[in-house]
């Protein structure tokens, strides 16, 4: 049996998840940063997560009733992510790494979510939708790597809602219950006019947080707001992703990330994938948010094929693309 | 009594899109292209109903423009906005995928001179095609080369959406054309120079290059690795 210990703080979050190669999840210990107001402030998370890490890193090993020195291997996600968020999670590891003797596993983020995806459903080779705070990408498996088939050319889907409901006055927090406040926001709403944007394959939200920003303040009703963004904003992503099904010859779906959690738009996926005669499906939203599972799951992965670096190399890449990354599996 | 009076019927679907279906048949007497663009069930039914007579109605007007201006698109006979309908002309003439392939050396060049014109006479009308490939051009028996689907047309904003033709067109040839792609491009170049000249066709090049490199485009960035 093989063992990693993941760890992930690329942005919000920092975990620790174990998991073995049967496969099992054995620990899965979180601390979230929660800024008080505004958005994530990455020194303030940094520290936090500093803060936080032993008594995290602690309760996973206590979860999976093991020593450090049974893992075999330490995985960190090195990026994409907040660079102060980021070297504390991979300072640790390399410690770890280089304290105990263990191989480091250099992990990307976005390799992950979609990892993490595909264990947990069971989905072969679907088309992945990544949507997250910081990520909207189209990829699918081409060739050895997660090609992208399309992405947002500005600001992500995540931040978008994030920064509108902020924006308006309705957050933070930006998620209670399990629900966005965006969605809260928008029931009862009625669809007035505003910018949809896709060009050929990539989609962009900055124009329309603009637009759903002035209309609020022209006198527009805070809910048509809400809701006219959301289903412009949903429906330009779910657009490109049909676009992908098309072109790609996919027959399967999977939504990964943050923003797979709402259930609004998976409604949409769930009237894309009957139409076109697909199977949706969708990560469950324990593991929608990041979490140290799906890093430790896809360095359990590398790990078996040999995928490691010396902790003098794992320095942290902001800006690591999920096309860069060699799947071997 | 009713009496049905018929101007036109489709026969069979040739391609269905992501977007659209499109369909052959004939439109009083003509031999006609249907391109129907598809409601969507995931939108909202206002949205959806904005977007797709936006669309068709964008498609049309570039269709008619282009035409007027003497570039070789299928003639449009009737738009329908609401339901998202456009009947165009049936173009007779061999898809330029296949023809190229059948086609000897320098019948293949002439014919991709002729696109490079067509493409060059657009662009230098302020319209880009954002869908140039082999698939999307149809060689008539005369020799001339047409260009269909202009769904993803757009006004030339700045010389990126120009370069983003020509750099599609080099992507389909590496992966259709293969071994003849430089030869065709040089003679795709040949054509498109002709029409918009020297300079803007020196630019259009050193913008692919650039985006050539920009790392999107996986293949190409292994190359530069490389080097």
């Amino acid at each position: 049996m093989v063992l990693v210990l993941g760890i992930e703080s690329t942005a919000h979050t920092f975990g620790v998840g174990i998991v073995s190669d049967e496969p099992r999840i054995l620990a899965d210990s979180r601390f979230s940063y929660v800024p008080s107001k505004g958005g994530i402030h990455p020194r303030e998370a940094a520290d936090s997560f500093i803060k936080n890490a032993p008594s995290v890193l602690r309760e996973a090993l206590s979860q999976a009733k093991v020593a450090i020195d049974s893992v075999d291997a330490v995985a960190v996600a090195l990026g994409p992510g907040l660079g102060p968020c980021l070297r504390v999670g991979a300072t640790i590891a390399r410690a770890l790494s280089t304290y105990y003797g263990k191989p480091l596993v250099p992990v990307n983020h976005a390799v992950a979510h979609v990892e993490i995806g595909r264990m947990l459903t069971g989905a072969g080779d679907p088309l992945v939708v990544y949507i997250s705070g910081g990520n909207t990408v189209i990829t699918a498996r081409y060739g050895g790597r997660y090609r992208v088939f399309g992405e947002t050319l500005d600001i992500a889907l995540g931040n978008f809602m994030d920064t509108l409901v902020r924006e308006l006055g309705l957050a933070p927090p930006y998620v209670v219950g399990g629900v966005h406040a965006l969605d809260r926001c928008a029931e009862g709403g009625k669809y007035v006019e505003l910018p949809y944007v896709v060009k050929g394959q990539d989609t962009s939200y900055s124009g329309l947080l603009t637009a759903a920003l002035r209309a609020y303040r022209s006198g527009v009703r805070v809910e048509d707001v809400c809701f006219s963004a959301r289903e412009v904003a949903y429906s330009s992503l779910v657009e490109v992703a049909e676009r992908g099904l098309a072109q790609l010859g996919k027959s399967e779906i999977l939504l990964v990330g943050g923003v797979a959690a709402s259930r609004y738009l998976v409604e949409k996926f769930r009237a894309l994938a009957e139409y076109r005669g697909v199977k949706l499906y969708v990560v469950p939203p324990k593991y929608a948010v990041d979490n140290g599972v799906m890093i430790a799951w896809t360095g359990l992965l590398m790990f078996k094929h040999g995928v490691t670096v010396e902790p003098e190399n794992a320095s942290v890449k902001q800006r690591w693309r999920l096309d860069s990354v060699d799947i071997y599996w | 009594m009713t009496q049905s009076i018929s101007i036109g019927r489709v026969r069979r679907v040739i391609y269905l899109g992501a977007e659209a279906l499109v369909a052959e048949g004939e439109f009083l007497g003509y031999g006609a292209v249907f391109k129907l663009r598809l409601r969507k069930p995931y939108r909202a039914p206002e949205l959806d109903r904005e977007i797709v007579s936006r669309r068709t109605a964008a498609e049309a007007r570039t269709m008619l423009m282009l035409k007027q201006y003497g570039v070789s698109v299928p003639r449009v006979l009737f738009v329908d906005p609401l339901q998202g309908l456009i009947i165009m002309e049936k173009v007779e003439g061999a898809v330029l995928r296949n023809a190229l392939e059948a086609l000897g050396r320098e019948e293949a060049c002439r014919a991709m001179v002729e696109l490079g014109r067509e493409v060059g006479k657009m662009h230098k009308l302020g319209v880009s095609h954002g869908d140039v490939t082999t698939s999307n051009a149809v060689l008539r028996p005369d020799g001339s080369v047409y260009i269909l689907d202009l769904g993803l047309s757009k006004h030339v904003e700045d010389v990126e959406d120009l370069a983003v033709d020509v750099h599609l067109l080099i992507r389909v040839l590496e992966s259709s054309h293969h071994s003849a792609k430089e030869d065709l491009m040089k003679c795709f170049m040949r054509g498109y120079r002709s029409v918009v000249g020297s300079e803007v066709a020196g630019k259009v090049l050193e913008k692919v290059a650039e985006i050539r490199m920009r790392g999107r485009y996986v293949e190409e960035r292994r190359v530069r690795k490389s080097t």
